[in-house]
């Protein structure tokens, strides 16, 4: 699918880059014109040249700027190369021998003014659109005001609308810093500056807010408050998408929990060393991968997640049926032997594989960012709110639409009855255990790409997720994802007040303070027993 | 002559041999350490006074655990915040003493503040110069923690493993704070370089045997304390709570009172520990907060015996020393070794080492006077 999307792309970019290609046949042209010899020619060949969009335009005029540039006594024009050789300008073709009588192209102030124009304009002009973009980004900073007829020309030749846009804001940022445009002018630069919105746009326009004459500052000033509304707004969005993303990570390491904890009640303490095998799960496939399949290892993650899910799926069964077994109707018991299975799951991670941080690499569509709308929205934190989301849904549907599902929600709801239908309980606890801890592997799995992995990888989230759980309401999936983001926005909303780490500590204040109110969370199943 | 029968009443055959052995251990260490000549197989070097001294404030640790666990059903697993801040309020006292001597030989302020450019004590540092008042607030602080905590907890009938967690959050959220160096307490480095407590250096072998004598005591008291609430009729409905709250409730006792004042009086005397504990080691820092601390404590109780009192001091004792014992020689074996402690002791000692020699005793004696198997099975429950 990634791969899919890469051909569009560059398909896309392609077609819209063919029309600034066109007119190869004046490349010819503009040559003999330089091969002339007289400078007003030489100067409008360099024009023509900049002009024709041909692929060896950049090479020549570099080499016009560096004095490498000769006509042969044959008229052709030729390149001397750094070590010595030669080369046809007109196709880029080495020379077996030197031409004969090569004589250098001479240079004027007015002929160096114009090769330095058209490198400008090459690049704003290039048929590469992430160039053009480059080179308009570079404008916009150095609001250099030569490149103002450069830019011009550019933005009347560009096809691609968000580079065209990019090009405006920097003809604005020159046109702002301009002593000698209009005030008309200016005003127009501040509108186009207003849309841009963002911390550059600002301080040009506090700077135009400052100087200018008081047609301008009255437009800067309106212009500022604008922008500065928009930030807000847009700094509050995006509070709420790290908040999201956040929330989905609280999600992923407590659902597996929501149904160990929540649907059974067992209190397992080992549960955040199941996220941690997922995570070592993941290293150990990316391993073999890199040493044996180089090729696939955009496919590792997709593997990754149903390994992940068997290999702590096995751990929790075996843990099941070792231990808690043993010990249900004894929640405090639990507690402390499965905390003894953390310690050794994490001491023989250690021991397995060294203390140290281990790295997941992440695959290539997990990299890189968007823009949506001034959101920077990276796709390593999307994939994750997606990926959280799936999994949610699955295992809703796990326990609300199959037989397997029926038979855990019976078993938890009347232990004694659904034995008595015939439901062989045991086989219940043990396979729900093993879903619940496959669930917490696959968690692993999204988890070591943000998170290091390292044997105590589990035991920072082990407090987070009892408490997304218990604040959500025991045996209350739904309450899980409500919870879950609750506490992500709420995190990601007063860390900027309160600082990470003061933050972290309101947050477990309130949850205290909550269980106080609610001691059961905050959907609490309605019953009417004195001790659940 | 009424005190008599109460302090018999308390004083069973486990307890006699318990304070025996502390007072042997209050006489022999330190005649040992100052008369026997270091060649002397009996001589006890002045570093293994202190880590004595350091299991057993441990002990005293395990000990209000045991109170709250064992009698009432309370498994906190944030009493290592307890221990802490006794050990912290400690801490400032020794802080307060060091005076010009730091490093940066400012007059008041201690090194750290002096680094982070703070210009004047904290208003919360006043007061620690003396040690009446730092003794004070060993006590204070914990006890007011936990009454605050527990009034809320216990009135809003938050029971079982959910008070597990919420006291595991709580240890969890102040180690983040105290974590922080806007705290005024020293950061992830907490407190250290302690020159003086009262006048004497605490390096000098005297006054390491002076802390290790005064652990002992601290241990004998709260001991007779814990064991004096749960002989009373207080520790008969304590008891009764703990195996069933809502009869209890239904008979018509304050439920939350009594827990409450358990949790208090236990937090205090972790309180105490953790101010035992921080000369003798010489450092007190936020990872003692962590969660994984208290939680080993509760496995201390575990392994010596829930509800006996003497099994927790014991089975600190004995983890600690194994754990000291085990980092030294296999440090790869430690965390395996704890783990499966924690997974025996569950599954086939649940009543620990001096329950199960007591239900052993017990059933020795039901053979021997050869009363039918019944009562010693229903005995031994």
């Amino acid at each position: 699918m990634p791969r899919l999307l890469c051909l569009l792309l560059a398909l896309a970019c392609g077609l819209l880059a063919a029309p600034v290609r066109a007119a190869p046949a004046d490349a010819g042209e503009a040559l003999t014109l330089i091969a002339s010899g007289r400078f007003p020619d030489i100067e409008k060949g360099v024009d023509l040249l900049a002009r024709s969009g041909d692929a060896r335009t950049q090479a020549i005029i570099e080499a016009l700027r560096d004095g490498r540039l000769a006509v042969a006594a044959d008229k052709r024009v030729v390149i001397e190369g750094a070590n010595g050789g030669w080369s046809d300008a007109a196709t880029g073709e080495a020379l077996a021998e030197a031409p004969p009588s090569p004589k250098a192209v001479r240079l004027n102030n007015r002929i160096r003014r114009a090769v330095e124009a058209a490198l400008g304009a090459l690049t704003l002009m290039a048929p590469d659109a992430a160039a053009r973009r480059q080179a308009a980004e570079a404008v916009f900073r150095s609001r250099d005001a030569t490149a103002l007829a450069t830019l011009d020309e550019a933005i009347a030749r560009e096809e691609v609308a968000g580079i065209r846009r990019l090009m405006g804001e920097a003809r604005a940022a020159i046109l702002l810093g301009d002593a000698g445009a209009s005030d008309l002018q200016k005003i127009e630069a501040v509108d186009i500056l207003a849309t841009r919105a963002d911390q550059d746009a600002l301080a040009l326009l506090r700077a135009a807010a400052a100087q200018g004459s008081p047609t301008v500052r009255e437009a800067a000033e309106g212009a500022i408050t604008a922008v500065e509304r928009r930030l807000a707004v847009l700094s509050m969005l995006q509070n709420v998408w790290y908040g999201l993303s956040l929330g989905s990570v609280l999600l992923l390491a407590a659902i597996g929990l929501a149904i160990t904890f929540g649907v059974m009640g067992i209190i397992n303490m080992a549960h955040g060393e199941m996220v941690m095998i997922g995570a070592y799960t993941t290293f150990v496939i990316q391993e073999l991968a890199r040493t044996h399949a180089p090729g696939l290892f955009d496919w590792t993650l997709p593997v990754a997640i149903p390994m992940a899910f068997l290999v702590a799926a096995l751990v929790g069964a075996a843990i099941e049926r070792g231990i808690i077994r043993h010990l249900y109707g004894r929640p405090l018991e639990t507690l402390l032997a499965t905390w003894g299975v953390s310690l050794i799951l994490q001491q023989a991670v250690r021991s397995l594989f060294g203390p140290s941080n281990r790295e997941v690499g992440a695959p290539s569509y997990m990299a890189g960012a968007f823009d949506l709308g001034g959101l920077t929205i990276t796709y390593g934190r999307l994939w994750i709110v997606v990926f959280s989301l799936a999994v949610f849904a699955a295992l809703i549907v796990a326990l609300k639409a199959t037989s397997f599902g029926l038979k855990i929600r019976a078993v938890t709801q009347n232990r004694r009855m659904a034995a008595s239908m015939g439901i062989r309980t045991p086989w219940v606890d043990t396979m729900a255990f093993a879903l619940g801890s496959g669930i917490a592997g696959v968690a692993g799995v999204a988890l070591s790409q943000i998170d290091n992995v390292s044997p105590n990888l589990g035991q920072s989230y082990i407090v987070d997720s009892f408490m997304v759980v218990v604040f959500g309401g025991v045996g209350n999936l739904w309450g899980t994802l409500v919870s879950a983001l609750t506490l992500g926005i709420a995190n990601k909303f007063l860390e900027p007040f309160a600082g990470a780490v003061l933050g972290k500590i309101l947050l477990l204040v309130f949850l205290i303070l909550f269980i106080q109110k609610r001691p059961r969370g905050l959907f609490a199943l309605k019953g009417r027993a004195v001790e659940a | 002559m009424t005190r008599r029968p109460i302090l018999l009443a308390m004083l069973d055959g486990k307890g006699a041999i318990f304070l025996g052995v502390l007072a042997a251990l209050a006489v022999l260490v330190p005649l040992s350490n100052l008369f026997l000549p270091e060649t002397s197989p009996l001589h006890v070097p002045t570093y293994a006074v202190s880590l004595l001294g350091k299991y057993l404030s441990y002990a005293l640790l395990a000990l209000a655990l045991d109170l709250v666990w064992g009698y009432c059903g309370i498994l906190s697993l944030g009493h290592g915040a307890f221990f802490a801040l006794g050990g912290y309020a400690m801490g400032m006292y020794l802080m307060r003493q060091i005076g010009p001597r730091g490093v940066y030989g400012h007059p008041v302020l201690p090194d750290f503040m002096v680094f982070l450019n703070w210009q004047e004590l904290p208003w919360y540092w006043s007061g620690f110069d003396i040690f009446p008042f730092a003794a004070l607030m060993v006590l204070a602080v914990p006890g007011l923690l936990a009454f605050v905590f527990g009034w809320l907890a216990f009135r809003s009938r938050v029971t079982g493993v959910y008070l597990s967690i919420i006291t595991q959050a709580m240890t969890f959220a102040l180690m983040l704070a105290f974590f922080r160096n806007d705290m005024g307490l020293g950061g992830n480095n907490g407190l250290t370089d302690f020159k003086d407590i009262l006048g004497f250096s605490v390096q000098a072998q005297g006054t390491r045997l002076a802390l290790f004598v005064a652990t002992v005591i601290a241990l004998a008291l709260g001991y007779g304390v814990a064991r004096y609430m749960v002989t009373s009729t207080y520790g008969k409905v304590l008891v009764a709570i703990r195996d069933a709250e809502s009869r209890t409730r239904f008979l018509g006792y304050r439920v939350e009172h009594y827990k409450l004042v358990a949790f208090t009086v236990s937090a205090m005397m972790a309180g105490v520990a953790g101010a035992l504990y921080v000369p003798q080691v010489g450092i007190i820092n936020p990872s003692e907060f962590s969660p994984a601390n208290s939680i080993e404590a509760v496995v201390w109780v575990a392994v010596g015996g829930r509800g006996t009192l003497v099994g927790a001091a014991l089975g600190a004792v004995v983890v600690n020393m194994a754990k000291s014992w085990l980092t030294g020689a296999l440090p790869e074996l430690w965390l395996f070794a704890l783990g499966a402690l924690f997974i025996v002791v569950t599954l086939y000692l649940p009543k620990g080492i001096v329950g199960t020699l007591a239900e052993w005793r017990e059933k020795r004696q039901a053979t021997a006077t050869a009363k039918p198997a019944g009562i010693a099975a229903e005995a031994a429950e």
